[in-house]
């Protein structure tokens, strides 16, 4: 049974959060150095020492700016990212044992959308604004998949709260019979962190995008929400469709943190083998492939719901 | 505690949506109607509709998006960089508005409310999809439709390319004449 944390707990979501994300980042490390040839152990310590550095760099300024929208954008990136992950149990409790978790979860990673646009916005450079419009052209292709494969999971549980949906899969995983959602959902991930293959509104191709007129502090902001997003949807993987803290031998915390970590390397992973895509093929592809996929599977989900009242 | 959100919300929701009618720049006015409606959406959590308020967060944040982009598409001087007004009839604006909240504020202080009947439910997001689903299912479904057809319309009358200008004019051409190439079945 999971329990709802005291009110104070709330203030330990960022502090956790933080160290998956400083996880995920040194694997990414890792994983750099290794494709470079260099030696491992300097690799993963790289990004953390980046921190101080920007900490302490200059801020670049533009000509023109609206300085309000500009830093209200940044901030909210990863506002949104620990908001996202107050709804998350880990083991068997739960900073907010919030009754509509899912639709939660959904709504503060929206407001990326939000947050972006006015990032682009803000420092008055064409790079910049092209990678806001970017990442909005990207967010209507990848939201509705995304609240298909949410909806998937809580209409198999029948609850929007998220300890519920990690309780209802006590006999199988929801990961083995919705894997399209499972996989519509990770796709998801990497859209609202714009990382790996929907790294198109901070491309190499518009100079950094979104990133392009951001240094110290500023860039700092960015790097780390997208980062805090990414290790948010991931632990938000885990009662969602991996079973939550469940598991033999080692308490639920435990197993919570293992499966946390693993989504975090596989998306990791990912995120250097795959391909960076353009906005418009994404839309394509999910308009027309990717959403009739999530409805079947929605579909499908709710006729077992329907006939066995309950998991398979 | 549970008044001193309201007290914070409450004004915010008031004067960030004050606050479109006097910022000159369009992305402004946009995510100050955001702001607005955010802080609307907290008092529903905070009234106890969990749901309903997190729904509103969730829509207005894609539809106040969507809305910038077209503001900005539409409007002349959009980022507010040379300053103009946009106001009209200033003064008889300002009294229609000030009498039309005078007006509906007499009418909340002197309606005799009726006492609450009845509790309220015990999960309120149960209630309400038993609601639209019940008793209203065929105004959804009404609804539904009728919104559908309008998006399949409005698309149908802004797209300047059908489907002989893709296949050609027997439907036969393979692959599509596309302006961009690639794509799905490409």
């Amino acid at each position: 049974m999971v329990t709802s944390a005291p009110l104070w707990s709330v203030l330990v979501v960022p502090v956790l959060l933080a160290a998956f994300t400083a996880v995920a980042v040194a694997a990414d490390a890792l994983l750099a150095a290794r494709a470079d040839g260099r030696r491992l152990s300097m690799g993963v310590v790289a990004p953390l020492a980046e921190v101080p550095r920007l900490l302490a760099a200059q801020r670049r300024t533009t000509l023109a700016p609206d300085p309000l929208l500009w830093r209200l954008g940044l901030a909210t990136v990863p506002v949104a990212g620990v908001l996202s992950a107050v709804v998350i149990p880990f083991g068997q409790v739960t900073a907010s044992r919030m009754s509509v978790g899912v639709v939660w979860f959904n709504a503060m990673e929206v407001l990326t959308w939000a947050g972006l646009w006015m990032a682009g916005w803000g420092p008055n450079s064409v790079l910049s604004l092209v990678g806001g419009y970017r990442f909005v052209a990207q967010g209507l292709a990848y939201e509705l998949p995304l609240m298909f494969a949410l909806i998937s999971a809580a209409a198999g549980a029948q609850s929007l709260d998220v300890a519920g949906i990690a309780s209802a899969q006590g006999r199988l995983w929801f990961v083995v019979w919705m894997p399209a959602a499972f996989a519509i959902y990770l796709a998801s991930v990497y859209a609202f962190s714009f990382l790996g293959p929907f790294g198109y509104p901070a491309g190499r191709d518009l100079a950094g995008g979104m990133l392009a007129e951001l240094s110290g502090p500023d860039r700092l902001v960015l790097q780390a929400g997208r980062w805090l997003l990414l290790t948010a949807g991931a632990g938000m993987a885990v009662p969602l469709f991996l079973g939550g803290g469940a598991g033999p031998l080692l308490p639920a915390w435990a197993w919570s943190a293992v499966k946390t970590v693993a989504v975090v390397f596989l998306l990791v992973w990912g995120r250097r083998r795959l391909p960076v895509l353009r906005a418009d093929r994404y839309a394509e592809l999910a308009w027309v492939v990717l959403i009739p996929l999530a409805i079947a599977q929605a579909l499908a989900v709710a006729l077992v719901v329907l006939t066995t009242g309950g998991t398979p | 505690m549970t008044s001193a959100v309201f007290w914070v919300l409450a004004p915010l929701a008031v004067v960030s949506g004050f606050g479109v009618f006097r910022f000159n720049s369009m992305a402004r006015a946009t995510f100050a109607l955001l702001i607005s409606f955010l802080a609307s959406g907290g008092l529903l959590i905070w009234l106890g509709l969990a749901y309903l308020g997190t729904v509103v967060i969730l829509m207005m944040v894609m539809e106040m998006v969507i809305m910038a982009v077209f503001m900005i598409a539409y409007m002349m001087n959009p980022a507010g960089l040379m300053p103009m007004s946009m106001l009209h009839n200033r003064r008889g604006s300002l009294a229609i508005s000030v009498a039309a909240f005078a007006l509906l504020a007499v009418g909340i202080l002197v309606t005799p409310w009726p006492h609450r009947a009845g509790a309220p439910p015990r999960d309120a997001t149960f209630a309400l999809g038993e609601a639209l689903m019940g008793p209203q299912m065929l105004t959804m479904i009404t609804l539904g439709f009728a919104l559908f057809a309008t998006m399949v319309g409005a698309v149908v009358l802004a797209t300047h390319r059908g489907r002989y200008d893709r296949f050609g004019d027997d439907l036969k051409r393979r692959p599509p004449a596309d302006p961009a190439r690639g794509g799905v079945g490409q």
